[in-house]
């Protein structure tokens, strides 16, 4: 099996907090508590879970905007986790992102080609006569006409703008592009674009995603296989359309349940969550879960479940299994 | 014809573009703009326009002379009031001051002192103060702590105060003035700015060019700095008002710029007792333009702010 | 649904249009909108971004920007025409007879307030209950929206409170006066999916137990399916389609409506997704003609002169498009 583009083992970022009263010791969030995934060449891992669960944390980690406390980040073989900021260099060029809000990842007094060529620039010298046959090159991937380089973010309506930032992140020939809730702000008539765009860029280019969003119908349409996080922790990975049909995890089970009907009459097991997500502060103790959890055992309470293997590819942290 | 999705949204033809124009001309503060264009036109063409010289006395006439003081010969016409009033004439509309100097024309030139030196000073303060602000603001840790501690320091001191000092040891003169201007009021600039930076390093596009591997010069040159141009521009054009006053006390006080230049705050201060014998007219009509300069540089700048600012701007 | 001879509100020939740029530059955001909604009724108002289904709510209660006008038209709440009010009197209905649920809680809460007085704050306003009754009548609406120990909540502050519990107290406050009609936009959309489903459900049980009208506008087709008995579909300042939720959905009537369908992920299929090509319109410069066809696949060419009309059918439903046009018309 070829080795996988990115290789995360036991990732750990933790947040030190001053205690909330003066006799506490002082705590900390664990954000991000020993979690391990893998995202292989021209695939797409999609990451799913609610406020709290620590998937933008994990993609500031994957991005080297923020240091892990603990863990190995390998990417192509090597754990840039060990590496200084100094020889991050080659990484951020390999690695990208686009980020939710259309509208403030592009900076407002530039014009869309100076903000494209930016990355390219930062990395790599070119003549201007390149750089222009790449910006366009890049205008055309995305489907926007190259003379519309010299316009302003402004503009441009949410969707073109999603497209401009799917240019630049392609601009350095990323090959591991992390998309953070790249459709949620957008109108619903042009989430599909950019969905399919996505689609496309990656059969054409080969290019792996990593795809983070609490919708969980865009995410298991985009992304071979799927992980659930919460709070911190991974409970379950599996095959997009296995994870659809046969959720394992009661928490995943929540989530479908949750997710919303695609015509009045859809069948639905109702699992309410009673609650609400707990702080990461103080997580409970043993399985994280098991406060909310409508098939807790006396066991869930006291020992934390790991991920074990239940079907080929099918991975669950749960006591039931 | 089907409008495939990547045309720009808003297709703009010229007559589009000129009604949009029109629009945004009669949201435009009519008065302050004229003002302010009418003293920068005079400014800029007082050698063209003003009917006599500034520093030199308007030639009198035999007539005039005679009329005055009796004699046919005379060097100047000192003190004459303004055209309106008994004794005065057309041909120096406001009056001469107490040298025979023609009112309106030195009221031009001096249009040129107090812009000239109202706007240098401010663009100086400005650029020294939106660096260290920048700076301050983005770099953090103890750049921001100096910065910062620096800038409150600064901003303690009374500004005409220090002013005066500093002129004292520098000497007057115009370009000092200019110079001093700068010292006093950068540290306004520096506070606004670091405050709008926190802000803006926040935001998407400048995480995105971190994470890219920008350096920070060019995230401070490209990203930030154009985008605290709006504050900038508010501060700016309300400073600009605090300039002139500041020229003109300094100038009154006898540390700004010095005779016989014609800075309207030295006008008013060398008439001060002319004042008290009936001259009106030679304090009032510098203190007239002081007023409407800044007025209009106050009144303009507050506009700029509710315009720059989304959230005022639809009210 | 017992229909009652007169609707709890009837909305007739809306039109409500910006004014900007000193009068240079109209932006038509509400153009003749009609619809109905029952007591007991959940309404779906669905449509993007700019389709001006939020501007419908702002001008129901009379809400409006200063630079919008409600240029035409009637709202009547239980017969009586809003339109017609004077401002204190629309100031006693709105809170008393319609009450609002906006989409961010933390903007809808003032922090500087108690829970228990902003609950209390609708009641007390329009003179409804005092001192212990109205006391009661907190604790009461709290529980009602499942807020765990509603005694200590009363005096504690929305910065102490989730998101999902910020918004079942805005419930609780738009519950308080005692409304016939309330009107929800879009309030689950800045909130967790788990803690969403746990809402809906609520005001859902809430609408049984009072039997309120509930205006439900959301861009969202699968909280319409969940929720709605009737649904109306927006574009453009229009209604473009409007009929019961399991009509929208099995036999959509106009293109918009089916493309947006078919633009959805659904779970559980990798089935390719259909992109409506072009973009949302501008409303201050809409084409001729019937505003959605340069990104009608079915456009013909009456489409791009000739705005149809809204045509309603004998079953109630009303579509506005060439393409259906061979009905039985009653002009809505």
């Amino acid at each position: 099996m070829p080795e996988p583009l990115l290789e995360v083992r036991d990732l750990k970022k933790h947040f030190r907090v001053k205690g909330a009263r003066l006799w506490n010791a002082p705590g900390s969030v664990k954000a991000v508590d020993g979690i391990s995934f893998t995202v292989n060449r021209g695939e797409t891992l999609g990451l799913v879970g609610e406020s709290g669960c620590g998937k933008t944390t994990t993609s500031k980690l994957v991005l080297a905007a923020e240091r892990p406390t603990a863990g190995i980040i390998a990417f192509e073989g090597r754990d840039i986790a060990a590496l200084p900021d100094g020889q991050l260099r080659d990484y951020r060029r390999k690695v990208q992102v686009v980020f939710q809000d259309p509208f403030s990842s592009l900076s407002p007094r530039m014009r869309v080609g100076e903000i494209i060529a930016e990355p390219l620039q930062a990395h790599e010298t070119l003549s201007r006569q390149e750089l222009q046959s790449r910006v366009s090159e890049l205008f055309e991937l995305v489907g926007l006409r190259p003379d519309m380089a010299r316009l302003f973010p402004h503009e441009f309506s949410g969707g073109q703008r999603q497209r401009l930032a799917i240019a630049r992140a392609l601009s350095t020939n990323a090959q591991l592009i992390v998309l953070d809730e790249p459709v949620s702000a957008l109108d619903v008539s042009i989430r599909a674009h950019i969905i399919v765009l996505l689609e496309n860029l990656q059969e054409r280019l080969g290019v792996s995603y990593l795809f983070i969003a609490h919708d969980l119908a865009a995410v298991s349409h985009l992304s071979q296989r799927t992980a659930v996080m919460y709070l911190g922790k991974l409970v379950e990975v599996a095959d997009s359309l296995e994870l659809c049909t046969k959720p394992l995890h009661p928490y995943t089970k929540a989530l479908f349940a949750a997710s919303l009907p695609s015509h009045p009459d859809e069948a639905r097991e109702e699992i309410v969550l009673s609650g609400e997500v707990p702080s990461a502060l103080n997580p409970p103790r043993g399985c994280h879960f098991h406060p909310r959890c409508p098939f807790a055992m006396p066991r869930c309470r006291e020992d934390e479940p790991a991920l074990k293997e239940i079907s080929p590819g099918h991975t669950v942290a749960c006591h039931l299994y | 014809m089907a409008i495939t999705f990547d045309d720009v949204r808003s297709v703009t033809t010229n007559a589009e573009r000129a009604r949009r124009l029109f629009g945004y001309m009669r949201q435009l503060p009519m008065i302050p703009l004229f003002v302010l264009s009418l003293l920068g036109f005079v400014a800029i063409f007082a050698d063209v326009i003003a009917p006599h010289s500034e520093l030199d006395p308007v030639k009198p006439t035999s007539a005039q002379c005679q009329a005055l003081y009796g004699a046919p010969d005379c060097p100047y016409l000192e003190d004459v009031p303004p055209f309106w009033s008994e004794g005065g004439s057309l041909t120096t509309p406001l009056g001469t001051d107490f040298l025979g100097r023609d009112v309106l024309s030195r009221l031009m030139y001096g249009a040129r002192i107090s812009l000239i030196v109202a706007l240098m000073g401010t663009v100086v303060a400005g650029t020294i103060g939106t660096l260290l602000g920048v700076i301050a603001g983005y770099m953090g840790r103890w750049w921001d702590q100096v910065i910062m501690r620096v800038t409150d320091a600064w901003l303690t001191l009374p500004s005409l105060v220090f002013a005066i000092l500093l002129l004292s040891v520098r000497g007057p003169g115009m370009w000092n003035v200019v110079l001093v201007l700068a010292l006093v009021f950068w540290s306004r600039y520096s506070r606004a700015v670091r405050g709008e930076v926190l802000a803006l390093r926040e935001r998407d596009f400048v995480k995105l060019a971190e994470i890219n591997g920008i350096s920070k010069t060019r995230i401070i040159f490209r990203h930030l700095i154009p985008n605290v141009m709006n504050t900038v521009m508010v501060l700016f054009s309300l400073q600009v008002g605090v300039a002139v006053i500041i020229e003109a006390s300094l100038s009154f006080l006898g540390v700004g710029v010095p005779p016989p230049e014609p800075s309207w705050g030295l006008m008013l201060a060398q008439e001060r007792d002319a004042m008290m014998e009936g001259k009106w007219w030679l304090a009032v009509f510098p203190g007239i333009c002081i007023s409407l300069l800044v007025l209009s540089a106050n009144m303009l700048g507050d506009w700029l702010r509710v315009r720059l600012d989304p959230q005022l701007r639809n009210r | 649904m017992p229909v009652s001879t007169s609707p709890l509100l009837r909305v007739e020939g809306l039109k409500t249009h910006y004014f900007g740029f000193g009068g240079s530059r109209v932006v038509k955001a509400v153009d003749g909108v009609s619809f109905t909604v029952e007591a007991g009724e959940t309404f779906g108002l669905v449509g993007e971004s700019g389709c001006g289904k939020t501007t419908t709510c702002h001008s129901i209660v009379r809400l409006l920007s200063p630079s919008a006008k409600i240029v035409g038209g009637r709202i009547e709440l239980e017969g009586k025409n809003l339109l017609d009010l004077s401002a204190r009197e629309m100031r006693e209905v709105r809170g008393r007879r319609i009450a609002s649920i906006l989409q961010d809680p933390m903007a809808s809460l003032d922090p500087l307030f108690s829970i228990g007085n902003q609950v209390a704050e609708p009641a007390y306003y329009h003179g409804l209950l005092r001192g212990r009754p109205l006391h009661q009548r907190v604790r009461e609406l709290l529980a009602a929206v499942r807020i765990p120990s509603p005694e200590k909540r009363l005096k504690e502050f929305p910065h102490q409170m989730s998101g999902g519990m910020r918004q079942r107290i805005v419930g609780a406050i738009a519950q308080a006066g005692d409304p016939c009609l309330i009107i929800a936009d879009e309030p689950t959309t800045n909130l967790d999916v788990t803690i969403q489903l746990q809402y809906l459900n609520l005001l859902k049980e809430l609408q049984q137990a009072t039997n309120v009208g509930l205006i439900f506008v959301t861009h969202n087709l699968g909280i319409v399916a969940k929720m709605c008995d009737t649904v109306a579909v927006m574009y453009a300042g229009k209604i473009v389609e409007m009929q019961s939720v399991r009509g929208l959905f099995y036999e959509p009537r106009h293109p918009y409506t089916k493309a947006l369908l078919d633009s959805i992920p659904k779970l559980g299929t990798k089935e390719p997704l259909y992109a409506v090509p072009g973009q949302p319109p501008d409303l201050s410069a809409l084409p001729p003609g019937c505003s959605f066809h340069p990104r009608c696949a079915q456009a013909m060419e009456r489409c791009r002169t000739e705005e149809p009309p809204e045509v309603r059918d004998n079953s109630g439903r009303t579509t506005r498009c060439w393409l259906t046009q061979p009905q039985e018309a009653v002009h809505a």
